[in-house]
C-alpha cells in the first residue's frame, strides 16, 4: 500500500462526495419516508453503494410492489456497471482477487471514469489509489444517508417540505441522461405509454416490468444503426 | 431484528446488494470468455436503463396533482440548461410554490 497513491486518489474525489453528499441526504430522507427504518437506510448504502438504484428500490417499496420485481429492477437500473468492470479489466489485472473484489464493490460512474483516464493516459492504477478515491466517496455515502434519515424522521410528512416531488424528478433527470443513446426517443415514448397504459389496467406492481419490457423490445426491433456501441466501453 | 429491521426488507437490500455485485462485477467475467454480443441484444440491453427509469417517471407525471405536474414540467425545461442538482432546485421551488401560493 501507498500511502501517496491512496492520499492522491482521496484528494482526486473530494470535489465529488461534495456533490454526492446531497443525493446520500435525500435518499436517507425518502427512505424514511417510504417506510424504510434509518437502519435498514443504512444497510442499504453500506452493501449496494449505488445512489439511482438505491431510490429505485425504495420508490418501489413504497408503491408495495413485489421483491423479486425491486430487486430486478435494482439490477437494471445497475446494468451499466458491467459495461464499466469490462473497460477497467486492463487496468487491474494485476489486483490480487480480494483487492479485485474490493476493486468491483467500489466501482461507481466517477470512480469507472477516472481509472479508465488514469490508466489511458499511461498512469499507474495502483489499488491504494483506487481505494483512496472508492473510500471518499463511499464513507460519505454512508454518513450523508444516516443524517438525511434524521432528517426525514424529524420532518414526518414529506409533503410539507416537498421531498415527495424529487424522486420523479430525480429520475427524469436520469432518463434525461441516456438522451444521447441510439433510440432514446422512441425507448422513452414506448415505456412511458406503456407504463401508464399498465398502470391505469393491469395496476401498480406490474407497470414498471410491463413499461420496461417494452421499451427493450421496441429498441431491438427498431433498424440496428451502426452506432459506436460502447466505443471500447469508452461510455463515461 | 425488532423495530430497527424487517425481515422482508432486508431481504431486498440483501437481493439488491446481490444483484448489484453482479454488475458491477459482471464485465470483469464476461470479458474474459466473451466472444461478441447480437447486435439486436446489445441494442436491448443498450435501452435498459432509459426504458426501467421512464416507467418511474411517467406515471408520476399522468397521476400527480397539478402540483406536481408543473413541477416536473419546471425542471424538464430546466434540465436543457441546467445540471442535476439546480434542476431539482427548479422543481422543489415549482412544488412547494404550487402547494403554498395555489393551494394546489
Amino acid at each position: 500500500m501507498s500511502k501517496a497513491d491512496f492520499i492522491q486518489g482521496a484528494r482526486l474525489a473530494a470535489p465529488l462526495c461534495v456533490s454526492a453528499a446531497p443525493f446520500g441526504a435525500l435518499f436517507g430522507a425518502v427512505a424514511v419516508a417510504n417506510g424504510q427504518t434509518i437502519a435498514e437506510a443504512a444497510v442499504m448504502s453500506l452493501t449496494l453503494f449505488a445512489g439511482a438504484s438505491q431510490l429505485v428500490g425504495i420508490e418501489l417499496f413504497g408503491q408495495k410492489i413485489a421483491p423479486w420485481v425491486i430487486v430486478l429492477s435494482i439490477f437494471a437500473v445497475n446494468f451499466r456497471h458491467i459495461l464499466y468492470s469490462a473497460a477497467i479489466v486492463p487496468y487491474v489485472r494485476h489486483f490480487t482477487p480480494v483487492q479485485k473484489f474490493v476493486t468491483f464493490f467500489l466501482l461507481t460512474d466517477p470512480q469507472f471514469a477516472e481509472t479508465l483516464k488514469r490508466g489511458e493516459a499511461g498512469g499507474e492504477v495502483s489499488f491504494s489509489w483506487y481505494l483512496g478515491f472508492g473510500l471518499m466517496i463511499y464513507v460519505p455515502w454512508q454518513v450523508t444517508t444516516v443524517l438525511g434519515g434524521i432528517f426525514g424522521q424529524l420532518i414526518g410528512d414529506p409533503k410539507l417540505i416537498g421531498i415527495d416531488v424529487l424522486l420523479p424528478i430525480y429520475f427524469m433527470a436520469l432518463v434525461l441522461g441516456f438522451r444521447k443513446r441510439a433510440n432514446f426517443l422512441p425507448v422513452v415514448a414506448m415505456s412511458g405509454a406503456a407504463s401508464v397504459i399498465g398502470y391505469h389496467t393491469i395496476g401498480s406492481p406490474w407497470h414498471v416490468s410491463v413499461g420496461a419490457v417494452a421499451g427493450m423490445l421496441l429498441a431491438a426491433a427498431l433498424p440496428v444503426k451502426r452506432q459506436a456501441k460502447h466505443g471500447g466501453g469508452k461510455e463515461a | 431484528m425488532g423495530a430497527w429491521f424487517n425481515t422482508e426488507m432486508m431481504l431486498i437490500i440483501l437481493g439488491g446488494a446481490i444483484a448489484t455485485f453482479l454488475t458491477r462485477i459482471g464485465g470483469y467475467v464476461l470479458i474474459t470468455q466473451m466472444k461478441t454480443i447480437p447486435p439486436r441484444l446489445e441494442a436491448a440491453l443498450n435501452a435498459v436503463p432509459a426504458a426501467v427509469l421512464t416507467t418511474l417517471v411517467a406515471p408520476a407525471f399522468f397521476t400527480g396533482g397539478p402540483d406536481v405536474q408543473v413541477a416536473m414540467a419546471a425542471a424538464l425545461i430546466a434540465s436543457l440548461r441546467l445540471s442535476m442538482l439546480p434542476m431539482l432546485a427548479v422543481g422543489w421551488c415549482a412544488v412547494m410554490a404550487m402547494r403554498y401560493w395555489f393551494g394546489a
